[in-house]
């Protein structure tokens, strides 16, 4: 009887997953907390999913938050009014989150470029991110170069790192790809760990200069937000351009179907290694503003679980998506920063929300309808 | 002079001879088809001349070039485009994008024209966009054109899988089933419309099922069996040759 079926599985879904969140629950808060928890997990998320199937029938058109994004590009500037102004009113606690969000903005939509246009899954990704941060540091405190010399020396090295780690690992596909880059990313984490001569290990690189304007220094975080919003509108700007262009048509086509694109005429190879240097390009200048802004750099910040983040701004947005991938950054530094106060389970917060993004999104909040990545 | 000669042809996968010393070439401005029993070896042939199999022996001579050791996207930019017998469209883009996509090796302007939108590029990206329109309009789906490609009825992705090939601006056009899963009316559409490309001076090689497309729009037909060529030769003659005969009804035995 599949009508059978059916309801068996509507009732028993709900259990599970109240189970398994009250089990995640139970190191915390002992297991009366656990149980309780498991009791109006139970009953709320079929209560949920009655008010989420209300909301549809009330709510007729638009699966997708795309047709809210005014696409008119004159509201940009709207946008851009109360971000100029921010650092006359905001307290320094909240600029310091916002520069970080836009360190991050730029990150994911660097990723973006190689996840979303093209498809390939990249888990090392924070590679790209140290060796932006690092090649700055290093030139800047052992060769003496001020930011804007230093920064497109390393920026430069942090592309040629990406097309060397693609050269060798574009020979894979999908979950081999991940695996490669997982790897890769483990690798440059360890030799910043390790070489103690050059790196300074885990005692990590301090007395960074900040960039420089005319001999003001930018060091002042009201300065530096602006040097960060400077960078973040470029970044999307340019990608943008490059999205919509035969570049990006090409990106697209492999992530949809590479056997299709290349009977198309297009050099898949050479396209993939593009998106490799290009998204890395953005990685190294995020690294660079990075260590400009914190002035101490040490392998701790370059983690696997960076990576991650960075994916998961870039998933939780919606692969593709350059309006969504913003969002997901700033959700994803802002939400941390929102929970301080629940200090210990924001972890899980954030957990929870991404599995629950998942369920009931899968495609992001503002992305495609099935773009799918690693296959 | 012909336009495309293939010159025994083998591709082996491992002990399976999937195509056997093929041997056939064709003029430019002909529709040539393909036929032959499930797994005779028509996609695999389809395969080695587009440079997604490298074939084990043999080779192919397109335009006086030869072309059996290049990789597909080389293959395609010499000139010879291909559609799919699944379809293999970009679904995630609209349909013009899809077309525009085939355009990409007409397009010069590079990367940092794209950044600072230089005259050059708009002016490029318009006439490709035009030009994709063209294309659709020639396969009479250009009301589709904004629509998400992956939502289109199945014969109007069909229809789109053959403009984008042609898009490309090859002269040669390989066509796998494309009236696969189309019913009566669908085929016949179809089939004006391929006549259609051979007027406008393209060449076609189609692989089919359908014998009453086969026998209407060829101007030569191939006939495969296990990988061996049988038969060649204008429909008539096709149509009353025996061997051709056996391999599709078998044998008859008393």
């Amino acid at each position: 009887m599949p009508e059978k079926t059916w309801n068996h599985k509507k009732y028993l879904m709900p259990v599970i997953i109240a189970l398994w969140f009250s089990f995640l629950f139970l190191p915390f808060k002992g297991i009366k907390a656990a149980i309780l928890l498991f009791v109006i997990l139970t009953f709320a998320i079929p209560l949920l999913k009655y008010a989420l199937n209300l909301i549809k029938k009330i709510h007729l058109p638009a699966d997708t938050f795309r047709g809210y994004v005014p696409s008119d590009k004159r509201y940009f500037f709207l946008l851009l009014v109360p971000l100029m102004t921010a650092p006359f009113f905001a307290e320094d606690y909240i600029i310091d989150v916002v520069i970080n969000s836009g360190i991050y903005i730029i990150l994911a939509l660097g990723l973006n470029i190689v996840v979303g246009f093209a498809g390939l899954l990249n888990l090392g990704f924070v590679a790209f991110y140290a060796i932006g941060a690092y090649s700055y540091a290093l030139i800047n405190t052992k060769l003496g170069l001020g930011f804007w010399s230093a920064m497109p020396v390393s920026v430069l090295l942090t592309m040629l790192s990406g097309f060397l780690l693609a050269v060798p690992a574009l020979r894979l596909r999908g979950d081999y790809l991940a695996l490669v880059t997982l790897g890769f990313g483990e690798i440059v984490r360890l030799v910043l760990n390790n070489w103690d001569s050059f790196t300074k290990g885990p005692n990590g690189i301090s007395g960074i200069m900040p960039p420089y304007i005319f001999n003001i220094s930018l060091g002042k975080l009201s300065y530096y937000y602006y040097l960060v919003l400077i960078f973040v509108v470029i970044s999307v700007f340019v990608i943008r351009r490059v999205h919509d262009s035969k570049t990006g048509r090409a990106w697209i086509s492999l992530r949809e179907d590479e056997i299709a694109s290349s009977a198309m005429g297009i050099n898949t190879t050479l396209y993939k290694l593009y998106s490799f240097a290009f998204g890395s390009f953005w990685a190294g200048l995020a690294g660079c503003l990075f260590a400009a802004k914190m002035r101490f750099i040490s392998p701790e910040s370059f983690s696997f679980m960076e990576s991650v983040l960075i994916l998961c701004m870039v998933i939780l947005g919606g692969l593709g998506s350059i309006a969504g991938v913003v969002i997901g950054a700033v959700i994803l530094v802002f939400l941390p920063e929102a929970l301080r106060g629940v200090e210990t389970y924001r972890m899980l917060a954030m957990g929870c929300g991404m599995v629950l993004l998942m369920v009931f999104r899968p495609q992001g909040l503002f992305g495609g309808k099935n773009v799918s990545i690693g296959s | 002079m012909s336009l495309l000669e293939v010159k025994a042809l083998s591709k082996h996968f491992g002990g399976i001879r999937a195509i056997e010393e093929i041997t056939f070439n064709t003029r430019s401005g002909i529709i040539l088809s393909i036929i032959g029993p499930n797994g005779a070896g028509k996609t695999t042939l389809f395969n080695c001349l587009t440079g997604f199999l490298r074939p084990t022996k043999g080779s192919v001579v397109f335009s006086e070039k030869e072309i059996s050791y290049l990789s597909a996207d080389k293959i395609n930019l010499l000139g010879i485009s291909r559609t799919f017998q699944n379809i293999r469209l970009f679904k995630e883009m609209t349909v013009i994008e899809n077309v525009m996509v085939a355009q990409h090796s007409k397009i010069r302007s590079g990367f940092l024209s794209a950044v600072i939108r230089s005259s050059n590029f708009k002016e490029e990206e318009r006439i490709a966009k035009e030009r994709s329109f063209e294309y659709l309009e020639l396969l009479g789906i250009e009301a589709y054109a904004e629509k998400i490609s992956g939502s289109l009825p199945y014969g109007a992705q069909r229809k789109l899988e053959i403009a984008r090939a042609l898009a490309t601006e090859a002269t040669l056009i390989l066509l796998d089933e494309p009236t696969a899963g189309m019913n009566p009316q669908e085929t016949d559409e179809m089939m004006a419309r391929i006549k259609n490309l051979r007027e406008l001076g393209k060449t076609i090689i189609l692989i089919e099922h359908d014998m009453k497309v086969v026998m209407g729009i060829s101007d030569r037909i191939i006939v495969l069996d296990h990988g061996v060529k049988i038969a060649e030769g204008v429909p008539y003659d096709i149509k009353n040759n025996p061997m051709v005969i056996e391999a599709y009804l078998g044998r008859e035995t008393h």
